[in-house]
């Protein structure tokens, strides 16, 4: 009987053998090689110079633009979702509504030609300042500045914002809402007293799938921000593949990916603690 | 009246085309226990929700002390709901549940904290006040519940089958409670239950409804003595219904033999439902009963043998606390008093339903 359940395993982790492959090839070995060349200058000799390096004049204002994006972009992406989110609880557009296709209808269709849109769309003689011109107002210059990067940044993750913010709020039973009215709760105080503390899961599960990818991105800085905002994201790519240095860009990347998972943490840990407490 | 608190005044309601309410009229007086009892889907939610003011009505009005709050929103009436499903908020506390609408009345925190503490008594549920809703049993979630709800000191309280969701005991035991927290707190009450027992032993007032509208109303004593028609007799309590004709006054044929009762004023030879509590026939022998039958079946049931006796094409039920030997041939016997005479139904709305 041991036998036959050795079989057992032995088959198992043999059909789970693709999947741990493709751990190790894509995921586990870029990781230690990435590190190997975090830690080493160029000859080969350890240091801690590259990780350090963000702390250089360019790379931390680098980095403060991101992190000044990529918060603004959160909280932009927060104040659009819940109006719509709450809107489309109110007309009744379930999970399989129309609504909810319009909105990942965005996401299918490829990244870049949708940066390539909006920068037609908000570049000098685009069609933002043909409108604005119609409407006999004066041409606004949009195009490369902080603001373009941020029109880029919220269209492109505000669905990852919208998803689970959506899932959190059908779940709440609408017999809370209506307890809470039958109590003497008007619609914003339901909003501000039940429905909102009961989206909090939503809500950092969508924070973490904005933040951190709006605050590593630099397709949309390259393309809407005229190449010459630089996100960190910007300048990690530029060490690569302009300035040919991998021990810094390296390095980069890890400080980067520090950051990164210790603000997840914080996130991933309130949300266990949960309820209220979080955000108030 | 004066006293009469809320009112519904001939309110219909229609869902996707059907009629769930009928011109339904309804009175609720200042301190009572009034129930709703009827079978699933007769629209006693319905009912309550039109009076909480989560449905509006088609037509009619709801007038509150003699003001009509038919387009009053939720929120702005002084009723309170306990849910079935308890509907307790599960992110805060249960203090912070029972405080929830004396903070939005903007109560002073010593008077809210004086209330969450009685009514944590009243309940039985002292020294809970921390805990999370998800951390209590079903009944000390309904407790809280009915807490949370009566701190408001609402005019009226509603409760849609409140205990529905416990068990058997447990339901006993807080329908107990129930009335005496009705008793302390002095609130009208309106029950929803498709529970005739409970009904029968919490009431002041029962309405018995069918298919939207109200079939008999009464007290709890009235409505189980004399039903009077064959949905109330069949749906309070279990009933032996069958057809009869009203030979005269004081007489009534049923399965061809003519038997004394004390009913009157059906006219000559009408067509009518009969209707016998099985507690109220006696097994006898065969020449002392007014009825003859074969016994098929006797089961104990504690307190009483349920006996099946065929007679005629009909089976009766009778409850006894003497078995009868299966297979033998007996009578019935059955005092005038304890034979409910009734009019034939008038519309199908009155038909009966049996056992859902
Ligand atoms: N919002 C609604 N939309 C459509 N139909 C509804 C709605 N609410 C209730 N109904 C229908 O109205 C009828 C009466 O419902 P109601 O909930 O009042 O019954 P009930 O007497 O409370 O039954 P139960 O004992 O099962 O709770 C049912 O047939 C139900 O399907
Ligand atoms: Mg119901």
């Amino acid at each position: 009987m041991s036998e036959c359940r050795l079989k057992k395993i032995n088959r198992r982790s043999f059909l789970a053998s693709p999947y741990a492959l493709w751990i190790v090839g894509f995921t586990i070995l870029p990781l230690i090689i990435i590190f190997k060349y975090a830690l080493t200058d160029g000859a080969g000799a350890f240091t801690w110079d590259n990780l350090l390096s963000i702390f250089s004049d360019v790379h931390i204002k680098a980095f403060w633009f991101s992190i000044e994006i990529a918060a603004g972009c959160t909280i932009i992406c927060i104040l659009l979702a819940y109006p719509m989110v709450l809107a489309m609880k109110n007309l009744g557009l379930g999970r399989k509504g129309l609504s909810m296709f319009v909105i990942i209808l965005p996401m299918w269709m490829n990244f870049i030609l949708r940066i390539l849109a909006w920068q037609m769309i908000l570049s000098n003689n685009g069609i933002l300042n043909f409108l604005l011109g119609k409407l006999g107002m004066g041409p606004v210059a949009i195009a490369n500045t902080p603001a373009a990067i941020m029109v880029g940044v919220v269209y492109d993750y505000l669905p990852y914002m919208i998803l689970p913010i959506f899932n959190a709020i059908m779940d709440i039973d609408e017999d809370l809402i209506e307890a809470a009215r039958d109590l003497g709760a008007g619609g914003f105080t339901v909003f501000r007293r039940v429905i909102f503390p009961l989206s909090v899961p939503g809500l950092l599960s969508g924070i973490v799938m904005v933040f951190v990818p709006s605050m590593t991105s630099f397709v949309v800085s390259d393309i809407l921000g005229g190449g010459k905002l630089q996100l960190i994201g910007n300048v990690i790519e530029q060490e690569f593949t302009v300035g040919y240095n991998w021990n810094v860009g390296s390095g980069l990347s890890v400080t980067l990916m520090i950051f990164v998972l210790i603000s997840m943490m914080f996130t991933v840990k309130q949300k266990s603690e949960g309820k209220e407490s979080v955000i108030w | 009246m004066s006293d009469v608190i809320l009112q519904l005044d001939s309110i219909s309601k229609k869902f996707d085309g059907k009629d769930i309410l009928k011109d339904f009229n309804l009175e609720l007086h200042r301190n009572e226990f009034v129930t709703l009892l009827g079978p699933s889907g007769c629209g006693k939610s319905t009912t309550l929700r039109i009076i909480g003011g989560f449905v509006k009505p088609d037509s009619g009005r709801v007038l509150f002390d003699g003001t009509d709050i038919t387009n009053l929103p939720p929120e702005k009436r002084n009723v309170n709901t306990v849910f079935q499903k308890y509907s307790l908020f599960p992110h805060m506390t249960v203090a912070e549940n029972i405080a929830f609408g004396l903070k939005l009345k903007k109560k002073s925190s010593k008077y809210i904290a004086d209330k969450i503490d009685y009514a944590l008594k009243l309940v039985n549920m002292e020294g809970y006040g921390g805990r999370n809703p998800e951390s209590l049993s079903g009944g000390q979630q309904q407790r809280v519940a009915i807490a949370r709800a009566i701190v408001n000191e609402p005019e009226i309280l509603l409760l849609d089958e409140p205990l529905g969701a416990l068990d058997l005991k447990l339901r006993h035991d807080m329908q107990r409670e129930l009335i005496k927290i009705k008793k302390e707190v002095g609130i009208t009450f309106l029950y929803v239950t498709h529970d005739q027992e409970e009904a029968l032993m919490m009431s002041d007032r029962i309405l018995v409804m069918n298919k939207g509208i109200i079939q008999q109303e009464g007290s709890s004593k009235s409505i189980y003595d004399e039903p009077q028609n064959a949905f109330v007799a069949d749906f309070i309590g279990e009933s032996n219904i069958i057809d009869g004709i009203m030979v005269k006054d004081l007489l009534v044929k049923i399965q061809g033999v003519d038997i004394p009762c004390v009913d009157t004023g059906f006219g000559t030879n009408t067509p009518v439902d009969v209707v016998i509590r099985p507690e109220d026939l006696e097994v006898v022998s065969k020449e002392e009963g007014f009825l003859k039958g074969t016994v098929t079946s006797v089961i104990f049931k504690g307190a009483y043998y349920e006996i099946k006796v065929l007679s005629d094409g009909y089976e009766w039920m009778i409850q006894s606390v003497n078995p009868a030997p299966v297979g033998e041939v007996v009578g019935l016997t059955v005092l005038p008093d304890n034979i409910q005479i009734m009019h034939k139904p008038a519309s199908d709305d009155e038909e009966v339903v049996r056992d859902e």
